[in-house]
């Protein structure tokens, strides 16, 4: 719907890919690991590779969880806008269709040291 | 002979009729839509403003009259309260957290709601509702005022107090409370007031209010005490205002019904997240707890909240479309919030801590079916790594709602172990919302929430582009004094000497 106003109402977003310097933004989180209160939010180059984004970003973010260690990042499985995705390691995040703002989910069924009692 | 007649003094009621109705008058050298351009726009059709009732009917010299009266013992009671050091008379060090919440994030609310009802009184075209909402305008001034200057008694001991100007402009988690009231003010006359008089002010408030005021006095606190009771008086009215505007509203014309049903959904939605974070105060920040979050909502919420919707049920009016929602939250908001704060409180100006065993124990006693199955482990391991000397700092920074712009710490309303995942397009670009209800108030008027000013995505654009050091300065956050674990903060170390100061001979 749009806004009822009294004159023709355009609103410009501010978070618009633009605004980021060559950079964008990826929101990434682990399934059922609610260690970690939110989904982080990443700013990076669209030509990092999804490898490099496993290795140098999302590993040591999640290093406080004790599931952390025994990821076997190859057998994850992702999620893209909450669609099932395979990502190329070797591709970058622009190749892989990771858009400016998506969010990404992996999955590592039977890890769930803090959610045991569940 | 003439005799002199003694001039009789007008009852109340005429003096209210002269004072107030008898000042509108129609207007002829303009035209009335021009004076009250914003009057229509919004689509609530109204007869006949003459229907407007004015329970109070409280002139403005009376007014002044008992305002001056309450201003008088507030101050005396502030002046005690500096003069017997009552800065130490509190509980506990950790109390000043909730405080420190409430200056940063209420207090500029209620000037931001004095704004409100100032530009309220002047479009709205009733003579009533205009004097009525003079007179909130003025309220909400005092109590801003009244709660920095009690406030201010402990900047003078306590670290967190000294900025709230400038945290309530740039700080992440104060956004939550401004852009509530930012998208009130920027909507219509009617609009704000459903949001803001009836919302906040007559549904939500008490679950604001009162735990709080209680809280302060189970905690020694008489300054805050003091100012709760000050505008205590106030909020009757306020709440009578708000009641009065929504059944004027639907009385007026059936057509009102869907637009009035539609701003109750979504406001009810805003200001419930709004007031998540008095689920923290209450569970957590309290040494001393009055009643748990959920037994606050059974009160307040589910009883009080009820009731009023069974009244309004026979104008077509059924209750918020998230209340349901609402209800599967209270048993994990608070926690989910604190275990969020606490990962972050290297950005916030106030302490957290994780909470002890005796803590611990009450809240699994207050939440049996949720503490211990889902939030203990988590407390648990974050004590582990703190007692490792590797306690948590969660530098990866949350995603924030595009609507509520809180952190996206929810799960999904019927699986507490899934975050909540939504996310649209609109003119192709992605936003994401914590929430179906803040997805719909999104939906509903996408060009407005494009907008959003939030905190964590601005902080990777010019000019801070991710530097969390300058973003400490430009916040005005004192990095190893205002932030961080409560365990080993000035405060901690400062209150204990002092109060053992008073308390002991060595």
């Amino acid at each position: 719907m749009p806004v009822t106003s009294l004159k023709p109402y355009v609103g410009v977003s501010r978070d618009r890919v633009e605004n980021y310097n060559g950079q964008q933004l990826v929101y990434a989180s682990w399934d059922h690991h609610l260690l970690f209160a939110s989904p982080f939010i990443l700013c990076l180059s669209p030509q990092m590779t999804f490898g490099e984004l496993v290795e140098q970003r999302l590993k040591p973010l999640v290093q406080a969880d004790p599931d952390a260690a025994a990821v076997d990042w190859q057998a994850v499985q992702w999620l893209k806008s909450n669609q099932p995705f395979t990502p190329a390691f070797d591709r970058s995040l622009a190749d892989n269709g990771i858009a400016h703002k998506e969010q990404i989910r992996w999955r590592t069924p039977g890890l769930n040291s803090l959610m045991s009692a569940a | 002979m003439d005799m002199k007649v003694a001039k009789k003094k007008l009852p109340l009621k005429e003096k209210y009729q002269y004072l107030t109705r008898d000042l509108g008058w129609e207007t002829t050298y303009q035209q009335q839509e021009k004076i009250f351009p914003y009057a229509e726009y919004e689509g609530i059709k109204i007869h006949d403003w003459s229907q407007w009732e004015d329970p109070f009917r409280l002139t403005m010299d009376a007014y002044w009259k008992y305002q001056a009266e309450k201003e008088r013992k507030f101050y005396a009671i502030i002046d005690a309260h500096a003069q017997n050091n009552g800065h130490l008379h509190i509980t506990d060090a950790r109390y000043l957290s909730a405080l420190k919440i409430f200056l940063q994030a209420i207090s500029p609310g209620e000037f931001a709601a004095h704004k409100g009802f100032a530009r309220a009184g002047r479009e709205l075209p009733g003579i009533g509702t205009q004097v009525a909402c003079q007179m909130q305008a003025l309220d909400e001034m005092r109590h801003a005022q009244t709660q920095i200057h009690a406030l201010s008694n402990y900047n003078r001991y306590y670290n967190g107090f000294h900025a709230f100007a400038d945290q309530r402009d740039r700080i992440w988690y104060t956004s939550v409370a401004r852009s509530f009231f930012d998208d009130a003010m920027s909507a219509g006359p009617f609009e704000f007031m459903l949001a803001i008089g009836f919302s906040f002010e007559y549904v939500l408030t008490n679950l604001l209010f009162v735990p709080f005021m209680s809280g302060a006095a189970y905690n020694g606190d008489m300054a805050t005490v003091t100012f709760g009771f000050s505008a205590q008086s106030d909020e009757a009215r306020h709440m009578t205002l708000g009641l009065e505007c929504i059944k004027f509203m639907l009385e007026q014309d059936p057509d009102n019904l869907a637009l009035v049903q539609r701003w109750i959904d979504k406001w009810f939605w805003r200001g419930f997240r709004v007031l998540g974070l008095v689920s923290t105060m209450m569970d957590y920040m309290l040494p001393k707890r009055v009643m748990s979050w959920r037994e606050a909502w059974e009160v307040y919420g589910v009883e009080n909240g009820g009731a009023l919707f069974r009244d309004l049920a026979r104008y077509g009016i059924r209750p918020p479309q998230g209340w349901d929602d609402a209800e599967k939250a209270i048993d994990h908001m608070s926690h989910q919030f604190m275990l969020g704060l606490y990962q972050w409180s290297f950005g916030t100006s106030f302490h957290s801590w994780i909470p002890s065993d005796e803590d611990m124990a009450w809240l699994s006693a207050k939440y049996p079916t949720t503490f211990d199955k889902y939030y203990r482990p988590r407390w648990n391991h974050l004590r582990k790594l703190a007692e490792a000397g590797t306690p948590f700092m969660n530098t990866g920074l949350a995603k924030l709602c595009q609507t509520c712009q809180l952190p996206s710490v929810f799960t999904e309303p019927d699986d507490p172990t899934m975050s909540c995942h939504r996310e649209g397009r609109y003119l192709g670009e992605i936003y994401h919302f914590c929430s179906d209800h803040c997805q719909t108030i999104f939906n509903d008027e996408p060009e407005k929430y494009i907008q959003s000013w939030l905190p964590m995505p601005s902080l990777f654009q010019d000019p801070l582009n991710g530097d969390v050091g300058a973003w400490m300065q430009w916040v005005s956050l004192l990095n190893g004094k205002d932030n961080g674990d409560f365990v080993g903060s000035e405060d901690e170390a400062n209150f204990q000497l002092w109060r053992g100061l008073a308390t002991k001979n060595q």
